[in-house]
């Protein structure tokens, strides 16, 4: 069971949190102009990472905000929080 | 009655004779007793019967590892407990036990046929016997199966004890109290860590507090004195919490550990009687300290299950701990040095035994210590058989060929009446492993050891593999202080002897003249699963590890293989010719021994199971005899009853009155979400799929949600209150999700946006009142509201006082009658109804459920989220075109919407169906064919919705269809088991298609 750090409330377990899958999947402006593979592609298209990986989260049964999470997935160790709207801490990749 | 209890000890408080009742039978033993120490003081041995031969079985160990003294206590329904170890079950007065898995008794058992057919039901019986003819599995193999297997008997009525959580959090938890977790313990509470030291058993100590060879010293007493004192010590540290009787069931990620507390498990009933029975512990630690020891493991010989044979340290921990003797005439096997002390403790009190050992020859000061006091030693022998039914009588031994592979010379034939084997012994990896670390191999005594220890958790002692106690002392002190970074010098200058060596002679599966197949060399006793098996599962191709354990089901019972899997892997690894390092280890998954329902569920039973909600309205709906139907946690009136009605009959009464004059529906469980903020209808445009900036304040609107993959999500009314203010209904449902999903895309993708979102579900309760009299019903509420169609028409708002308190007033139907919600706040709702009811009597105002609301609407081919879609259905194919806007440039999910998957033609479409008997009610689910001759037969889709509706007088149903929408008159068929029912494709709305009642 994770420890996770609510960049909002600080160390909290983690059956106050939800996931909300891969992080930095940004929703293209305009749908429209895309065709039927490149919607696809923003659609249903998710990594599934062995190693370092970014991630939504959200303190569901807490302060309700969204933020972004990197963890590896090779063992659950979470190495950075960061809020919505941040860039990705550069040393991860 | 035979009296095995030799000697005195200080654990056994013999001025507390404790009475119990073994299968039906009453013995004694004294309190401090386990359940399999009182059986061995009385001379019993035999246990149980195995599970698939039912061979007799007796008491091998004295801890968490034993496989065969699993026992069913007490008989009552609701307390009766299975499959609980004798050896860690404490004695306590009144105690009933009874041996499991034999019929009619464990001595005589019927099953024992079993062991005489043995040759026909080899490893894989089951998956290779009971396979063909197919149809025999359900009727015939499956009921014998389940009536043949299983250990104990479940309670068949709810559990009346109370159990109990806990969330803890320490800066160190050290897991056992043997010596290494006592140090542990003293030098992280010592040094300021807040401290948390559980063991299962009743007292601290581990193997080491009875221990009493006094060739093995610390500071010049006995090991077990001077641990004695350590205890005494810990005791007295303030941040040290100590608990006993308390086991760690699991070890997960960031060092969040389940542990069980037995509180009462070892009172007599009468004491047991309101107190909490189990605790369980969520704990999170900074750091852990596994120290859970190791466990001895048995060798692998010719029928080396009967009754009488156990662990040479057990037999030790008997004598010296409860002062039972296993025997009188005791044969000790082994390959290692340990099983010496146990012969010393028994020669000292008198026993007489002898030693086999595997080891051609060994000089430890132990070994001298036992040929000087004279007793007789094997060595370079090995036992290749035994006998005795009921309880071992004799064996027989041999000598073993240089290489160990063969045996040589001839057999002597050994009485005894119980015999001893030691294998070497197991680290307990178990929290090591659970909590992600992998392990080593260490060749030169065969042991998986932890690899690498974390800075959050570090294993000491015998489960690291430091198996004696100068070794064990001195490698803990530098470990925790490195661990912890400390720098304690209390164990500096200790002094430690111990004549113990580690020098062992590893053979997994003993030599014997007699060919593999005619022998018994058990590996899982409880699940009798042999080396035969294991050799016959290579043979047959399989190799992985898990797959072997799976098809001959080594390591699968209540024990989870604690005592077999070594010798497992090491036969597979000697038959494959590969380093048993390589195979690696089945996974030890939680829990480490098992957890009953009642420690995990806690407190939450009964009414706390789950969370329930309940309207304002809702001691009303129950003194007026509503039936309820959960929907998602809240309870709403299902239909009314009256006069014994059933539900049908309620429901068609209940929908014609709505119809006829009016019917009030409780809807306060709808989601409502108060949106506000000057983006709040550029919100509104982006998250439904019409348009909403030109709508009026004070004007209602119905919006379908989709998901960005096109399928419709959920559905509402919204309100605009003023300019940035909007009241937002969901289905029930769905309001949590719907929430969430705002919140989401507010949050992430469009952050710019000036829109505040407030969940108000319990904020206000709702009545709707409908049906033709609803608008007199309304006038004599609101007297001063204008209720003209002009004034308030159809999807309109209108706030007005009830005395004084403020309601809402949207005009919206879901019924298609003419309708008005009434929203007041939650804590006047009750009043609120009751008015309404008051106001309607003279109109047959009609308080209707859930049923009825789903057959009104359904006439008026109104769709409900989540019956009538199932998240593959876009609003085209719920034929809602309509209320999908061209002109927007985007919402959530447009862009799917023409995909070349949802603009197929031949999806599945919501459509009417009309049966051609109109009494015909169809049933929820119920396949849709056009053919029923041609097979395999293709199936079209499948009844979503259906009814029979009073008010049109026949049977009417909403259903999904393959191209759907072109299929109108078109005649299709619904097979049922005994017939099939002809219907035809209709149009989706049954009643009033202009909308007339709205503005009747």
């Amino acid at each position: 069971m994770f420890l996770i750090n609510c960049p909002f409330c600080g160390e909290r377990d983690q059956s106050e949190f939800s996931s909300g899958g891969e992080a930095h999947i940004v929703r293209p402006k305009q749908p429209t102009e895309l065709s039927d593979d490149e919607w696809a592609e923003y659609l249903f298209m998710r990594k599934n990472i062995k190693g370092i990986q970014f991630e939504r989260w959200n303190h569901v049964h807490g302060c309700r905000k969204w933020f972004n999470v990197v963890r590896d997935t090779s063992n659950d160790k979470i190495l950075s929080v960061y809020k919505m709207g941040e860039k990705p801490p550069v040393n991860y990749k | 009655m035979p009296n095995y209890r030799i000697h005195k000890t200080e654990y056994i408080d013999e001025t507390k004779r404790v009475s119990f009742k073994y299968d039906g039978k009453t013995y004694f033993g004294y309190e401090g007793d386990t359940l399999a120490s009182a059986l061995l003081a009385n001379g019993i041995h035999l246990v149980g019967r195995s599970f698939k031969y039912h061979r007799p079985r007796g008491i091998v160990s004295c801890g968490a590892e034993e496989p065969n003294a699993i026992c069913q206590i007490g008989s009552k329904k609701d307390l009766t407990e299975p499959n609980v170890r004798a050896t860690e079950l404490e004695l306590y007065e009144g105690l009933e036990a009874s041996s499991q898995n034999c019929w009619p008794n464990v001595k005589f058992d019927i099953g024992g046929i079993n062991n005489f057919i043995s040759p026909l039901i080899p490893a894989g019986f089951y998956y290779k016997t009971f396979m063909w003819p197919k149809s025999f599995w359900k009727k015939v193999y499956e009921p014998l199966i389940r009536l043949s297997a299983g250990l104990g008997k479940s309670p068949t009525e709810p559990d009346p004890d109370i159990y109990d959580h806990k969330y803890v959090h320490y800066d160190v938890l050290v897991i056992g109290g043997g010596v290494s977790g006592i140090i542990a313990a003293k030098m992280a509470a010592k040094n300021n860590f807040k401290t948390l030291l559980v063991d299962d058993k009743k007292i601290l100590g581990g193997s080491t507090i009875y221990q009493n060879n006094d060739s093995i010293k610390i500071d010049d007493k006995l090991s077990s004195e001077w641990l004695k004192n350590e205890i005494q010590e810990i005791k007295k540290l303030s941040n040290l919490t100590i608990k006993t009787r308390t086991s760690i069931a699991a070890y997960h990620g960031y060092n969040f550990l389940l542990a069980k507390e037995n509180l009462t498990d070892h009172l007599p009933e009468e004491k047991k009687k309101n107190k909490i029975r189990q605790r369980l512990w969520k704990i999170r630690a900074k750091k852990v300290v596994i120290a859970t020891g190791s466990i001895e493991r048995p060798l692998v010989f010719n029928n080396n299950d009967r009754p009488g044979i156990l662990l040479s340290n057990s037999i030790n921990k008997y004598l010296d701990y409860y002062g039972v003797t296993c025997g009188e005439n005791i044969i000790l096997f082994t390959n290692n040095d340990s099983a010496y002390e146990t012969s010393i403790s028994l020669h000292k009190k008198g026993i007489k035994n002898i030693i086999v050992d595997l080891r051609k020859s060994a000089s430890s000061e132990l070994i001298k210590q036992a040929e000087s006091l004279g007793i007789k030693i094997y060595f370079n022998h090995v036992v290749t058989n035994t006998f005795g039914y009921r309880k071992i009588n004799s064996l027989e031994i041999m000598k073993l060929s240089e290489d160990g592979n063969t045996t040589v010379g001839n057999k002597i034939r050994l009485s005894c009446d119980c015999l001893g084997m030691s294998g070497g012994w197991t680290p307990m990896v178990h929290m090591h492993t659970q909590s992600g670390g992998k392990l080593d191999f260490r060749d030169e005594d065969q042991v998986f050891l932890p690899k690498e220890n974390s800075e959050d958790q570090i294993s000491v002692g015998s489960c690291n593999g430091d198996f004696d106690l100068e070794n064990i002392i001195d490698k803990t002190v530098n470990k925790i202080n490195k661990f912890l970074d400390i720098d304690n010098q209390d164990y500096q200058d200790t002094n430690i002897i111990c004549s113990k060596e580690n020098d062992k002679r590893n053979i997994w599966l003993l030599p014997n003249k007699i060919p593999l197949g005619k022998t018994k060399c058990f590996i899982d006793f409880q699940n009798d699963s042999t080396a035969k098996d294991i050799k016959l599962a290579l043979t047959e191709g399989f190799r992985s590890i898990e797959h072997v354990k799976r098809y001959t089901t080594t390591g699968m019972a209540t024990d989870q293989g604690k005592l077999s899997n070594m010798h497992a892997l090491g036969i597979i690894a000697d038959t494959a010719g590969v380093k048993m390092g390589t195979l690696g280890t089945t996974t030890f998954r939680p829990p480490f021994t098992p957890l009953t329902f009642g420690t995990l569920v806690g407190r939450n039973v009964g009414k706390f199971f789950e969370v329930v909600r309940k309207t304002s309205m809702h001691e009303w709906h129950v003194e007026n005899n509503a039936e309820f139907e959960n929907v998602g946690q809240w309870k709403r009136p299902w239909y009314y009853p009256k006069n014994g009605e059933n539900m049908h009959d309620a429901v068609q009464r209940e929908s014609k009155a709505a119809r006829d004059s009016a019917g009030i529906l409780d809807a306060s469980t709808l989601g409502k979400i108060d949106i506000q903020g000057t983006d709040a209808s550029e919100f509104l445009n982006r998250v439904y799929t019409n348009a909403w900036s030109k709508l009026a304040i004070g004007k209602c609107r119905y919006g379908l949600m989709l998901n960005e993959d096109g399928m419709v999500y959920d559905d509402g009314v919204t309100t605009r209150i003023s300019e940035n203010h909007y009241l937002m209904t969901t289905t029930t449902g769905g309001a949590a999700n719907v929430l969430s999903k705002l919140e989401d895309y507010l949050q992430t993708e469009w952050p710019e946006l000036d829109v505040y979102l407030t969940s108000v579900t319990d904020h206000y309760s709702t009545a709707s009142i409908c049906g033709p009299n609803s608008k007199k019903i309304l006038n004599k509420l609101f007297p001063n509201l204008d209720l003209s169609d002009e004034n308030f028409p159809h999807m309109s708002f209108k706030e007005d006082k009830l005395e004084n308190i403020n309601c809402r007033i949207m005009r919206i139907s879901f019924t298609g009658e003419q309708s008005y919600e009434i929203n007041i706040e939650s804590k006047y709702g009750h009043s609120l109804w009751k008015m309404c009811i008051e106001a309607g009597k003279e109109f047959n105002l009609t308080p209707y459920g859930t049923e009825t609301m789903h057959l009104l609407r359904a006439e008026k081919g109104f769709i409900i989220v989540g019956q009538d879609t199932d998240g593959t259905m876009t609003p085209s194919d719920l034929q809602m075109d309509w209320i999908v806007s061209k002109k927007k440039f985007d919402f959530i999910g447009k862009r799917s919407l023409y995909r070349s998957d949802t603009v197929r033609e031949d999806r599945k479409q919501l459509v009417g169906l009309l049966t051609d008997d109109p009494k015909e009610i169809l049933e929820e689910g119920a396949q849709i064919v056009s053919d029923v001759k041609s097979k395999p037969i293709d199936m079209l889709g499948h009844v979503t919705s259906s009814y029979f509706s009073p008010n049109l007088n026949k049977s009417i149903a909403l259903a999904v269809v393959r191209s759907g929408k072109t299929m109108k008159g078109q005649k299709l068929i619904i097979p049922m088991e005994n017939k099939n029912i002809n219907v035809t494709v209709s149009d989706t709305i049954f009643l009033d298609k202009e909308n007339k009642r709205l503005n009747a």
